[in-house]
């Protein structure tokens, strides 16, 4: 069973009705197609975060309709029918190696989907394959999860957040301060989710080679506003526009902009080093041939 | 926890505002020790105006005090109660076994009320018009004689700046943990108490534990910058006693004159 998340014009204030009322959100239309990878981009302060809390309730919308599965949230929705809901989208925050708490990794792994009703012994069992999923060696599971390094705090907290088994898994830079071969396994991670799971995946990033190596929608956010949307092509197309906003173009995108000055000629934009070396490599040929 | 209001800073340019912190805190404290005084209707009616007229010369409408009280709501019922029920003397009014209503314990319980109501409201003014770092430096600069005696004045301000400095961020980091955990499927503030203690647990760990991480890089952040205890330092924000300080003063020390006139002249 798939599950599709609708927004229909959604607004959110932060401390509505108070002198320090702010609109976070303003007229949001949006809908994430159940299996798809989207990325949501856009500078800090735009609503990314204030935006991805609809999708499992931790926010209601102040007017508009956001609608996960077959449930429909409004402002008036009663907080009790909202968990099932955060087992269906599962959420991983900015930092999540801070919920961690229990004594053993292997606590904090099960520990959410023993919330939800799973027998210790199941959640156990549940715990381990996620462990193994994450990439996190079995040695550690009866340690402290504090006398873990960052990059593996980082892995329990994202088992302990697969460990319910949501349909869709929404990431809040789920790579921010890790190295880049810590970056690169966790993006790993979650293709390789989407692709054998079949999981949706949401996943707020400032890293454009990421958007343009794994995402199939984007959805830039600018002032509380959905600015645009589209295929990474057609978001990386605007180079002017994207810089106006303060977004950068992937790395491949950029060179390859900076080699059209040079003289290179290509028909489509490059959006990856490999589709960037499919084009250069019969120029660089044509190139070395008529020197000879 | 965005609606906690007691003892938050809301910006603006009024007249409070603009006051010296530490004319503020001396009037509040002056205010308070006065409220114990005040023990008739015209004393209260001083204190009451006098305390209407500093919230509007802050320039915030009155509902969001009235909204900081809220909190406290339970807190007040309570008190009120009890003074009800135990202050004996006067009339009686109705009586159930040990339970009396007397005419001496309104009258208290009604004075405790307006004493709670009034110090809660001029606590709020100067938090709600004055930066907690302003705060600080104020507390920090009306206890400066006491270097004389060898108090760590300095020490104290700096821990008490850095301590209400933090308490927004340890507010939000708060939400955020709550918020990770009740994605984790954790419900907060249903079942029993004994479920209502175990979704602490998931809360508070992770809070300390970041609390003190925090705590060690602030300190190892102020070493590298040459922080040591105890140094004469100097200030970047200097306090400065305005003519809006000496009018208030002037004011208040009128209004709270008369209160103190009425209770031992009339």
């Amino acid at each position: 069973m798939a599950t599709e998340i609708k927004f229909e014009q959604v607004n959110y204030w932060y401390q509505a009705g108070t002198p320090f009322a702010v609109q976070a959100l303003k007229n949001i239309d949006l809908h994430i197609t159940p299996g798809s990878f989207t990325a949501v981009v856009g500078q800090t302060g735009s609503g990314k975060s204030t935006m991805i809390q609809h999708l499992n309730a931790l926010l209601k919308p102040s007017s508009g309709t956001v609608t996960i599965g077959d449930q429909v949230i409004t402002n008036e929705t009663n907080n009790k029918h909202l968990k099932p809901l955060r087992k269906k989208v599962g959420m991983v925050f900015q930092f999540p190696e801070n919920q961690l708490f229990e004594e053993t990794v292997l606590k904090d792994i099960a520990f959410g989907p023993q919330n939800f009703g799973v027998s210790e012994a199941d959640a156990t069992a549940l715990a381990k394959r996620m462990a193994a999923e994450v990439g996190l060696d079995e040695s550690l599971l009866s340690r402290s999860p504090f006398d873990l390094s960052g990059g593996q705090m980082r892995r329990v907290a994202i088992a302990g957040v697969l460990a319910l088994e949501p349909e869709v898994l929404v990431l809040d830079e789920p790579t921010a301060g890790l190295d880049p071969r810590g970056r690169l396994e966790i993006m790993q991670l979650v293709t390789q989710l989407r692709d054998e799971q079949g999981l949706t995946i949401v996943l707020i990033t400032h890293q454009m080679d990421d958007v343009a190596n794994y995402a199939d929608h984007v959805l830039v956010m600018g002032h509380g506003e959905l600015i645009k949307q589209g295929s990474p092509r057609e978001i990386f197309s605007d180079p002017k526009w994207l810089e106006a906003h303060q977004l950068g173009l992937p790395s491949a995108t950029k060179f390859a902009y900076e080699l059209q000055q040079a003289g290179f000629r290509f028909d489509t934009m490059p959006l990856t080093v490999d589709e960037l070396a499919d084009e250069l490599a019969p120029q660089l040929q044509k190139g070395a041939n008529s020197h000879e | 926890m965005n609606k906690v209001m007691f003892g938050r800073f809301i910006p603006g340019h009024s007249w409070v505002h603009r006051m010296d912190p530490r004319a503020k805190l001396v009037l509040s404290f002056l205010y308070i020790a006065v409220v114990f005084f005040a023990n008739d209707f015209w004393t209260y009616l001083i204190m009451t105006v006098l305390l209407l007229a500093s919230v509007a010369a802050s320039a915030i409408p009155l509902k969001v005090y009235i909204r900081g009280l809220l909190p406290l709501f339970w807190l007040m019922i309570f008190t009120v109660l009890i003074q009800v029920f135990f202050g004996a003397g006067g009339h009686v009014y109705w009586q159930w076994g040990w339970l009396v209503v007397s005419q001496n314990g309104l009258n208290s319980a009604g004075l405790i009320l307006m004493r709670f109501v009034l110090i809660i409201l001029v606590s709020t003014i100067l938090t709600f018009t004055t930066e907690p770092l302003e705060i600080a430096d104020g507390i920090e600069s009306l206890l400066s004689p006491l270097r004389k005696v060898h108090f760590p004045v300095a020490t104290l301000a700096l821990m008490l700046s850095l301590a209400l400095r933090f308490v927004p961020t340890l507010m939000d980091e708060a939400e955020k943990i709550m918020n990770a955990q009740r994605s984790r499927g954790v419900d907060f503030g249903e079942g029993g108490l004994r479920q209502r203690i175990k979704t602490i647990v998931p809360i508070l760990i992770p809070l300390f534990v970041n609390a003190f991480n925090r705590a060690i890089e602030i300190s190892t952040a102020m070493e590298a910058r040459g922080y040591q205890d105890g140094e004469n330092r100097t200030k970047y924000r200097l306090l400065k006693w305005h003519g809006v300080d000496t009018v208030s003063l002037v004011i208040y020390v009128i209004s709270l004159g008369a209160v103190f006139a009425l209770r031992y002249f009339s």
